[in-house]
């Protein structure tokens, strides 16, 4: 079959790719946009590390088709940072030490981001909550739920 | 950034909370991980794995897979010769070559589902995938074992029809699933026992659990028409990769540069090759570049978990409370191939306690499961869970506080371990005195609600270990370490070099060399990257600085004993040389060509002095009687760090191992069907803790510094995954009344164990 042509917005760019019915969008970030922030942890949508905005919504990308994407807005990772200011979440993420590896961090960037712009002032429990979908083996979310929280803070002082 | 930076005064860098260097690449999504790197032309290898537990393979047809246009290349076992039944060191560890062949690619029988039969690059996943489909490989099913008592039964299916057990006199002349038995004894347990007024004794077991990184295995290999070749993979030791795959596929070691990507998480899990030698295979063949990566079903059925066992504990003790005598008798699952950690089990199991009788003995036993691998202080957390489980039921049979009986029989300086050594300084009694004191330990609970508390000991680990401190131009300092920085290593040997050449943490910059740029270094294991790395760093930063000063003594025509190092500055001791104005290492960077040359530093190093260390935790829970779920309210650890070079990232695997012990604790396991067949490969399946299901992990780092490493720096890694298992079963005890002996303690089992006792009621 033949791949399907597609348009989109992509961290405010324009851009424009073929691809197969089956790539997902994350495999059209990563192999295709050359956008490797977003990592696959399970392909099944278990593990969030593939979290980006579809039209400002929360998704696994690993969830979602290439092709379903034509004339939508994702916002990545890659587009958080402004300049050479960092958003505050990334900002108190390192501040707080709430990162070992790495690998999960784009996807709990990206997810914190989508909670403080529906809720500025979330409790811990709304914070754990929003980032189940989001697995870290390696910090036990203590310091990210930190980071979050201090960052919410921050951001409300404006 | 500032106010965290603020913090660091005249004393130094270590002890504060710096940003990590590489931090910004890892919120900016730059960092470069397993699966990140592409190279031009590659190829796409995908695995052909066994759909069988057990099955002799009869033949393997390649042909049709080889015709589709688009394949390249195909490996199968003809592709690997094979290796000799001996053991090798690899660094520390020892490895069987006839094992790793096997379990990288099967040759006469698959022993696991998921064991690699044959591989395949192609010009896309798709093609990759519709070759597999192509091959056709014809199976002998045989019986399979997948419990480890099972398969220590005479009759059971046997895995290797030439392994003999070790460690047992006479030599068996039967094969069986048993690859070993191990013992240490110390003292006369019978005469122990004798001496004490209560003893208990139980049977525990636990499930195999898996590392869980959220990074699965990646490789990307390139072979050129010469034999030389590059590797990129995700692994916690990229020395060990280079060293596996040229024995493997016959290579001169230097012919094999390999680079360790950023690590997406290990455990212990990256420490062993499974794509790497296929994607170099592969390549060879196709003369083309091979990426591969594991789905995340093939990390669950291929990789290695950890052990599963069934542990028998006998623990004795005087009506005062000081233990007497203690027995234990481990079976650890390995896997298909021989190599459980039940040997560090063994050791582990007593060792926070001074106890003058002492007998352990281990079974390593294999059967139709993927090989295990290490994860975070090796078979520990299994016989040590048992142990802990008898020693909370031993202070409620003799009406003593937990924390006061472990604190009357705690290991301390100059306690003849079981396993063998004398401690030095350790920080057992220290941990326990730190949770005691917490209000957590004090606090009001209410029904349903328990608190449990358990200590957990590990050795820790130097070894082999590179490092070296280049002077650049400007005056600012290049670091490279060889072990790969997986959770703040880079971070902690940037402080330690700019503590020791007194320069800004921010002039250090460091990086993971590959391995053509240092000398062999040992994995990221062991708890040992940041204890040997900053002994090398210091090593290193030595030479630089006994360099400087034999310049600077030449500079001012005076004797190399008349200048000293200091505060960043070589100074002339005299004071009368007051004319002589201290040099900066910025000064000696800017006439370095005309001085003598570049300026480094190169610590070469055998590591030695690694302290052990102590932890206890406490953790408060509360069991819902209608559902058994079971909820974590409060979590304390303690644990003793000799130093923390970085306190965040020491807090940080406290609470990383603490969060995974308490999902081993209730909610994760292998679960296997009758047809041998692993049926929650996945994480919806495998439950893992996410942070709805956990408190905030509150730590307490205690310092008993190691009399052994210049900074005072014990391993910290892997200790936090030990006290979490009984910790969590004593604690239910205290909330049901019930003494948990299975893990997980998952919410089926808890329910069921509830309505057996009529205590499933509101």
């Amino acid at each position: 079959m033949a791949k399907h042509h597609i348009t989109a917005t992509v961290n405010g760019d324009d851009v424009e790719f073929l691809c197969e019915t089956e790539e997902t969008l994350l495999d059209v970030l990563r192999d295709t946009l050359h956008l490797t922030g977003s990592k696959e942890g399970c392909g099944s949508g278990d593990c969030g590390a593939c979290s980006v905005t579809l039209d400002g919504r929360l998704v696994c990308s690993c969830l979602v088709l290439g092709c379903e994407i034509g004339g939508r807005r994702i916002e990545t990772i890659e587009s958080m940072a402004k300049g050479d200011t960092l958003h505050p979440l990334q900002q108190k993420f390192l501040e707080h030490a709430a990162l070992q590896c790495g690998i999960c961090t784009p996807g709990f960037l990206v997810a914190s981001k989508a909670l403080l712009e529906r809720k500025a002032a979330p409790t811990e429990t709304e914070v754990r909550y929003w980032l189940a979908g989001n697995l870290c083996r390696c910090t036990g979310y203590d310091k990210i739920v930190s980071a979050v929280l201090d960052a919410a803070a921050e951001m409300r002082k404006g | 950034m500032s106010a965290m930076i603020a913090e660091h005064d005249l004393s130094g860098y270590v002890g504060t909370r710096t940003i990590r260097p590489d931090g910004v690449d890892k919120v900016t999504g730059r960092a470069r991980f397993g699966a990140d790197f592409n190279l031009p032309g590659q190829l796409i290898g995908r695995v052909l794995r066994s759909p069988h537990p057990h099955a002799r393979i009869i033949s393997i047809d390649t042909s049709q897979a080889e015709a589709l246009p688009g394949v390249k290349a195909v490996v199968t076992r003809d592709d690997f010769g094979d290796q000799p039944s001996e053991f090798i060191p690899a660094g520390e560890m020892m490895m069987n070559y006839r094992d790793v062949v096997r379990n990288v690619m099967a040759r006469e029988k698959a022993l696991y589902e998921g064991h690699p039969v044959a591989a395949v690059a192609a010009t896309s996943a798709a093609i990759a995938r519709r070759a597999l489909k192509l091959i056709e490989v014809q199976y002998e099913v045989l019986p399979h074992v997948i419990d480890v008592v099972e398969a220590m039964r005479p009759e059971a299916p046997l895995l290797h029809e030439d392994l003999y057990t070790a460690g047992v006199e006479p030599k068996p002349d039967k094969a069986s699933n048993i690859a070993k038995r191990v013992e240490i004894t110390l003292g006369d347990i019978d005469a122990g026992f004798k001496k004490a007024d209560v003893i208990v004794e139980r049977e525990f077991k636990t499930q195999p659990v898996h590392q869980g990184y959220i990074e699965p295995h990646a490789a990307l290999a390139s072979v050129s028409e010469d034999g030389s070749a590059e590797l990129w993979c995700t692994t916690q030791g990229h020395f060990i990769v280079r060293a596996h795959c040229a024995r493997l596929l016959g290579m001169d070691i230097a012919r094999l540069r390999v680079t360790a990507s950023e690590i997406g998480g290990g455990f212990g899990g990256k420490t062993v090759v499974y794509l790497e030698p296929l994607a170099l295979a592969l390549s060879r063949k196709a003369k083309r570049p091979v990426k591969m990566v594991m789905t995340r079903e093939e990390v669950f059925k291929s990789s290695g978990p950890t052990s599963g066992a069934v542990v028998q504990v006998k623990l004795g003790a005087t009506k005062d409370g000081r233990f007497t005598a203690a027995f234990a008798e481990l079976k650890y699952q390995a896997g298909a191939f021989q190599g459980s950690p039940v040997q560090p089990g063994v050791m582990c199991a007593y060792a926070p306690y001074d106890i003058e009788n002492v007998k352990v003995i281990g079974y390593d036993v294999v059967s139709n499961r993927p090989k295990v691998a290490a994860y975070r202080a090796p078979g520990a957390p299994i016989s040590e869970f048992a142990v802990e489980s008898v020693v909370d039921e031993l202070a409620k049979k003799l009406n003593i506080d937990p924390i006061d009986l472990r604190m009357q029989n705690a290991a301390h300086e100059g306690t003849k371990a079981a396993y063998g050594p004398k401690f030095g300084p350790i920080g057992m009694e220290e941990t326990l005195n730190a949770i005691k004191k917490t209000e957590h330990w004090n606090a009001p609970l209410r029904k349903w609600q328990g608190r449990g508390v358990a200590s957990g000991f590990w050795f820790n680990i130097g070894g082999e270990t590179c490092a070296s401190l280049t002077v650049n131009e400007d005056g600012t300092v290049s670091l490279m370490a060889g072990t790969p920085d997986i959770g703040g290593l880079r971070a902690s040997l940037a402080m330690v070099a700019a503590d020791e050449l007194g320069i800004p943490y921010d002039k250090v910059r460091p990086i993971i060399g590959d391995t053509g740029s240092l000398g062999f270094t040992f994995l990221t294991g062991g708890s040992r990257s940041a204890f040997s790395g900053s002994m090398a760093v210091v090593e290193a930063a030595k030479q630089i600085k006994t360099e400087l000063c034999a310049r600077a003594a030449k500079l001012w025509d005076t004797k190399p004993d008349q200048v000293e190092f200091e505060a960043g500055h070589v100074r002339h001791k005299d004071d009368a040389a007051a004319k002589f104005k201290p040099m900066s290492i910025a000064d000696f960077a800017k006439m370095a060509g005309k001085t003598g040359g570049p300026i480094g530093g190169y610590g070469r190093i055998n590591a030695q002095g690694a302290g052990p260390s102590l932890g206890t935790h406490l953790v408060d829970l509360e069991v819902d009687p209608e559902t058994g779920r079971v909820t974590i309210l409060r979590y304390t650890a303690a644990q003793d760090a000799g130093r923390a070079i970085h306190p965040s990232y020491v807090e940080g695997q406290y609470q990383g191992g603490a969060a995974q012990g308490i999902g081993w604790a209730l909610n994760e396991e292998y679960v296997y069907g009758a047809d041998g067949k692993l049926q929650n490969a996945g994480f919806l399946d495998y439950r893992m803790p996410v942070a709805s299901d956990l408190p905030m992990i509150d730590t307490i780092v205690v310092e008993v510094p190691n009399p052994r490493h210049p900074y005072g720096v014990r391993g910290v890694g892997e200790t936090p995954i030990v006290p979490p298992l009984a910790a969590v079963a004593n604690a239910m005890e205290s909330a049901t009344g019930i003494r948990f002996t299975e893990l997980p303690m998952s919410p089926p089992k808890v329910l069921k164990a509830l309505k057996e006792r009529g205590l499933n009621k509101v």
